[in-house]
């Protein structure tokens, strides 16, 4: 099948064909309103987890016993892993900001000699608490780890000093959502799943009805080009994409007055990789697809993971290593990454690549198959 | 008679289905301004055969030319050239008549392309149904705007898969007129078809069975190719009859016709032998000519066999 010579006139009057057939079918119309409003009311609601070993920084400015007796103590509780020692208050802001890990616990200079002399010095624990239900317990949990530690080593080494009920003055600062909405989080996220959702299922969907109608053999036998069916049909639906983010982001501010700390516009710029990479997979399952019954089950095959494993359900850092393994692959998981860190942390272009290019990787990945399934499904 | 231009040239085209053979090394010719008809039973390979020539599908092995093109490379070509109308409606059925007519000729980039769909809706009397949904159409207007679609880009060389499938004997009539005025201006059609009454308007016929090609020719040629001869007998008690005749040598087949039955065999002598015991008696035995239904019917049998 000759791919060169892409007309752009005959790509132009299959998007127009797809925009009367859209605004025909009232059912597809309700679903690509109703859907993301539907989920955006049911989903304010957020579910609770308690997830383990999340990744810890350490900066201390103080090698004692007590110190070190405290990070042990840390680790022990399984709440958390230390994962890095940071050097500087510059280097904690980037490895919060860009998700490395999920705490930061800073011990002061003089801690260990401070709690000798009785003066409760202050340990500051700061929390990225994007994801209120992945941090509520190890903060929990915190007051009493340090306590426990830091009596024990007072019995062992100094029995003899006088103390009061808390030798430390244990302090969390939870950073990027203070008051630990969990709407806050769950909102931002309902962006990429029902992206995710509408767009996988509607161009699967749109594929599939031309060979279950038999248009499709009508359309091969024209002079059209595969290339131009495909970005015909795609096409539409990022504008309907981007009509659905709207709506979700509008609706957050109503509903939810989600505060937005960074550029919405670098949102809906960024998104387009996430709606494309959605799109080909849509586009890959109409290609496997006999009907459009299955092409709506092959749908929800690739959605239940993405809704489950990516963090949006259940915290990302609580699920067992081969589910975030798999999660790892899913453009949601990265999406979600990167909507929250520019919404509601405020990061910019360079701090959201992180989480593009897996997106990317993703959509390359599937678009090739999709393309190399489609020109054997002429045959 | 000088020979006139070949429209379609293959020879040995193959197309296996997951190791199913269902078009075995068919060779066709069909000239410019032709009829061809194209028959044989459900499921001989006759869609899969048409789908290869416009490109649909591109045959597992042989060569030859559509339009003066080659058939494996020049798909691309062959297609603004073809007219195609599938088996089944294959336009869109939440498109109006005339948006769908729209699209076709955009996909085929018309020149003029409002005037030309206006004015084929006049001539295809699709005027009170322009503003309609195709899917609101009865059978023989869909089948009619599935034509007007493929003669919009004024093809050279329509492919028509059982066109009139379905449709009732008026519109049919007026198909095949249509079809026999763009015969006269050079338009060449591949016609299958299930129809006796179709198969003897077209010029030339081609019989497929089961993925071969058991005879091509002439409606005359045919028959006389068949050397079958034909006697038609009426009388009581001819589904008895029927039974008896079919055990008896010499008979090949028996096809029941209203209130007679048409008893052919190759062997004349033999038939008329087989024949002999129930002349005189209730029965009337006359000799007729053999007709087209009685080749197929035997070419089908044939076929299974």
């Amino acid at each position: 099948m000759a791919w060169g010579l892409f007309s752009f006139r005959r790509f132009l009057a299959v998007v127009n064909k797809e925009f009367i057939q859209m605004r025909r079918d009232r059912m597809t119309f309700a679903m690509m309103v109703g859907i993301p409003l539907l989920q955006l009311i049911l989903f304010g609601y957020a579910i609770n987890s308690d997830p383990r070993h999340l990744p810890t920084a350490v900066l201390s400015a103080d090698n004692s016993a007590f110190s070190r007796a405290i990070v042990a103590a840390m680790q022990t509780s399984r709440y958390y892993t230390i994962t890095r020692h940071a050097a500087s208050r510059d280097e904690v802001r980037e490895l919060l900001d860009r998700g490395k890990v999920q705490f930061v616990l800073t011990i002061p200079q003089n801690f260990g000699a401070d709690i000798l002399r009785g003066e409760k010095p202050v340990l500051l624990l700061e929390a990225d608490a994007t994801d209120p239900t992945a941090v509520g317990g190890p903060v929990g949990a915190l007051r009493e780890i340090v306590n426990r530690a830091v009596n024990t080593e007072l019995d062992r080494a100094f029995p003899y000093v006088v103390r009061g009920a808390d030798p430390v003055d244990v302090r969390v600062h939870a950073d990027y959502n203070p008051e630990a909405v969990t709407q806050y989080n769950i909102v931002p996220g309902l962006l990429g799943v029902i992206l995710t959702m509408t767009l996988t299922m509607i161009t699967a969907l749109a594929i599939t009805r031309e060979s279950e109608r038999g248009t499709m053999e009508n359309l091969l036998a024209t002079p059209v080009r595969p290339l131009e069916v495909m970005l015909g049909k795609i096409v539409p639906y990022i504008l309907v994409g981007y009509i659905q983010m709207t709506l979700i982001i509008v609706a957050a501010k109503l509903l939810f007055q989600v505060p937005m700390q960074g550029s919405v516009v670098l949102v809906f710029v960024l998104s387009l990789i996430f709606i494309a990479a959605n799109l080909s997979v849509g586009v890959t399952l109409s290609t496997l697809a006999r009907n459009q019954l299955q092409a709506v089950q092959m749908s929800v095959f690739f959605f239940l993971p993405s809704m489950l494993l990516s963090g949006f359900m259940f915290p990302f850092r609580g699920m067992p290593d081969w589910a975030q393994a798999v999660g790892a692959i899913l453009p949601l998981t990265h999406y979600l990454r990167l909507v929250r860190g520019v919404l509601l942390k405020g990061n910019g272009l360079v701090l959201a690549l992180d989480n593009l290019w897996p997106i990317a990787l993703f959509w390359l990945v599937v678009i090739v198959i999709g393309v190399k399934r489609y020109r054997k499904t002429l045959d | 008679m000088e020979p006139r231009e070949a429209v379609i040239d293959v020879r040995g085209i193959t197309k296996a289905f997951s190791g199913k053979v269902v078009v075995n090394g068919l060779d066709m010719r069909v000239e410019r301004g032709e009829i061809f008809g194209f028959l044989g039973p459900n499921g001989s390979g006759k869609t899969t055969f048409i789908r290869m020539l416009c490109g649909l599908l591109s045959p597992d092995a042989g060569e030859g030319t559509c339009l003066g093109l080659d058939v494996r490379r020049d798909a691309a070509r062959i297609k603004e050239q073809v007219g195609y109308m599938s088996q089944r409606f294959s336009l869109y059925e939440d498109l109006t008549v005339r948006e769908n007519l729209d699209f076709i000729a955009r996909m085929y980039g018309l020149p003029g392309r409002t005037e030309a769909v206006e004015a084929m809706i006049e001539r295809m009397g699709l005027t009170p149904f322009a503003g309609q949904l195709a899917g609101r159409l009865s059978g023989g207007w869909k089948q009619r705007l599935a034509l007007s679609a493929c003669m919009l880009h004024e093809p050279r060389l329509l492919l028509l898969d059982e066109p009139t499938a379905g449709v009732d004997p008026g519109a049919r009539r007026d198909f095949w007129d249509q079809v026999h005025a763009l015969a006269a201006q050079g338009v060449t059609s591949l016609i299958s078809t299930h129809y006796m009454d179709e198969a003897e308007r077209c010029h030339r016929l081609a019989y497929i069975a089961y993925g071969d090609l058991l005879a091509q020719g002439s409606a005359e040629e045919l028959i006389r190719d068949s050397g079958l001869s034909t006697f038609r007998v009426t009388g009581p008690d001819l589904h008895d009859l029927t039974l008896a005749l079919r055990r008896t040598p010499g008979v090949d087949q028996v096809a029941a016709f209203g209130p007679a039955l048409h008893v052919s065999g190759r062997d004349r002598a033999a038939l008329e032998t087989a024949l002999a015991p129930w002349r005189g008696g209730a029965h009337t035995v006359t000799a007729v000519d053999t007709s087209l239904e009685e080749v197929f019917i035997g070419l089908m049998r044939r076929g299974r066999a």
